[in-house]
């Protein structure tokens, strides 16, 4: 008997349309909700810790949550990664952090492992999504 | 923080183990497969560091 836990065997019921939506819309504001709610808690609380760090890394290293300019392509794109991280994007944007210090070394990398942690949130978005859907 | 490596190293680690835990279930195969992405994208950084080091000709 294998001990291994694969999606077939962990396969779970359809979620109504309505809680899908409020399931990806709890995924999307904080990292990792999506799953505790379908009771993922080992991924969940990997999620909660992950991501939260990443963006905090970011800030701390001087990256850019980018506005949405709509002139400049490459900034709207930055900003739609951004914006994956939910509250924690919001908190930092209402406490004023993340306006980016161009001339800072780490500069790129900040704003690399902003763009990162909101772009693999999106992911776990999905994947929370597809667990909802029954289809692991 | 200004090391190029030691944020090379940190973001390597925390995207393997998001990746890790996206792709596998179970707690061993995570591990694996995050030690083996991470092993992956700090070699490769490495590897093209120094293919890219006599550049530019």
């Amino acid at each position: 008997m294998s001990l291994k836990s694969t999606t077939a065997e962990r396969a779970r019921e359809e979620s109504e349309p309505g809680t899908l939506a409020l399931v990806c819309l709890a995924a999307w504001a904080l990292p990792g909700a999506g799953h505790l709610w379908l009771g993922r808690r080992q991924k969940a609380f990997v999620f909660m810790a992950v991501l939260p760090i990443m963006f905090a890394i970011g800030l701390m290293l001087q990256g850019r949550i980018f506005p949405f300019e709509f002139g400049e392509p490459l900034v709207v794109l930055a900003a739609v990664a951004d914006i994956g991280l939910g509250l924690p994007w919001l908190a930092a944007r209402l406490a004023g952090a993340g306006q980016g210090t161009v001339t800072a070394v780490t500069y790129e990398y900040g704003n690399c492992f902003l763009i990162v942690a909101g772009l693999l949130n999106f992911l776990v978005i999905l994947d929370a999504f597809d667990v909802a859907k029954g289809r692991k | 923080m200004t090391s190029h490596v030691l944020l090379l190293v940190l973001f390597s680690l925390l995207v393997s183990t998001v990746f890790a835990v996206l792709m596998r279930d179970d707690p061993r195969a995570q591990l694996r497969t995050g030690a083996m992405m991470f092993s992956g994208l700090v070699g490769a950084a490495f590897v093209f560091g120094w293919l890219m080091y006599p550049l530019p000709l």
